[in-house]
């Protein structure tokens, strides 16, 4: 319990801004929070919270996993990449063949999600195919 | 004499008679082992080997009932002369919980793990992650920004937990 008492500021955020299917569960020592955001802006603030009580994630005691609701299909996504462009692939997995690349910052249209990790896309030249979520982020 | 050189060819007449009767009631072992083949198809996991109408039977099965199973329908094919019974049993591993929150906290192998997070890593040059019973090892140095947005890629993969206790945080 004294991790959910370290972290009481982060849920209570998450349970007052309408986060989704809020899940906070303690195992073996660390603290797994998942749910869905209304927006994007929501899961930036609880970022920011979790930041504030473990300055730079450095204790490691949380996992923070927060989807975006307006990640829904027909959503335009912008990609945010280091730097370097967005591989679009054939399929969901590294493995599969580049199929076209998006640039950095431009912005793609979700067309269905494989799963958490790999969304199917199209770019705005009109190139289909999976790329990674984690470098895409719902425009609002 | 002469009466017992008949006594003889009768005799070897008889044995031949009986050889190739014997022979035309023996199946080959190719058709046994395409009879137990087939009667095996029920139980995944078991293969056959035959040789002289004498079955071999090895492989894996989750419950002794598949074993004695595979054994009784070998034993009914055409042309089996016995069997030997070499499968083992393993039990399958117990069931997931069903409770989706223990589901949706099962830490994935380390080996789709260590794909996914080297997929995320590969951006970020000057941090390196390893994986080990599903906590994501983070070593390296990194401005605290880019930290953050490696941390949260990696937080979406569900690691047991992200150790970045080898991570410098540089101004």
């Amino acid at each position: 319990m004294a991790l959910q008492d370290k972290y009481k500021e982060l849920i209570d955020a998450a349970k007052t801004s309408g986060t989704n299917n809020l899940q906070v569960n303690e195992q073996d020592g660390v603290l797994h929070i998942d749910g869905e955001a209304p927006t994007g802006a929501v899961k930036d603030q609880l970022w920011d919270i979790y930041g504030k009580i473990d300055p730079n994630f450095l204790t490691g005691d949380v996992v923070l996993n927060i989807n975006v609701a307006t990640a829904v299909e027909g959503a335009k996504l912008k990609v945010i990449t280091e730097s370097s462009n967005l591989n679009i692939r054939k399929g969901p997995g590294t493995d599969q063949p580049i199929v076209g690349k998006a640039a950095h910052n431009d912005t793609v249209t979700l067309i269905s999600k494989s799963n958490d990790q790999w969304w199917l896309i199209r770019t705005s030249s009109g190139a289909e195919g999976y790329a990674y979520a984690q470098y895409l982020k719902p425009i609002e | 004499m002469t009466m017992k050189l008949k006594q003889l060819t009768t005799a070897f007449l008889a044995a031949g008679l009986m050889f190739m009767i014997s022979c035309k009631g023996k199946p080959k072992d190719s058709d046994v082992q395409a009879a137990v083949t087939t009667a095996l198809q029920t139980t995944p996991g078991v293969s056959a080997d035959v040789k002289e109408g004498v079955v071999t039977l090895s492989g894996t099965v989750s419950s002794q009932a598949d074993k004695d199973a595979a054994e009784s329908a070998a034993k009914l094919s055409q042309g089996v002369t016995s069997v030997v019974n070499n499968i083992s049993v393993t039990p399958p591993a117990p069931a997931p919980a069903p409770d989706t929150t223990a589901a949706s906290m099962t830490a994935p192998a380390d080996v789709a793990l260590k794909t996914s997070v080297d997929a995320i890593v590969k951006d970020f040059s000057g941090i390196k992650a390893d994986v080990k019973d599903g906590v994501v090892i983070i070593t390296g140095e990194s401005k605290a920004d880019r930290w953050k947005r490696l941390k949260i890629a990696l937080d979406a993969l569900k690691p047991k937990k992200v150790d970045a206790s080898g991570l410098t945080i540089t101004k």
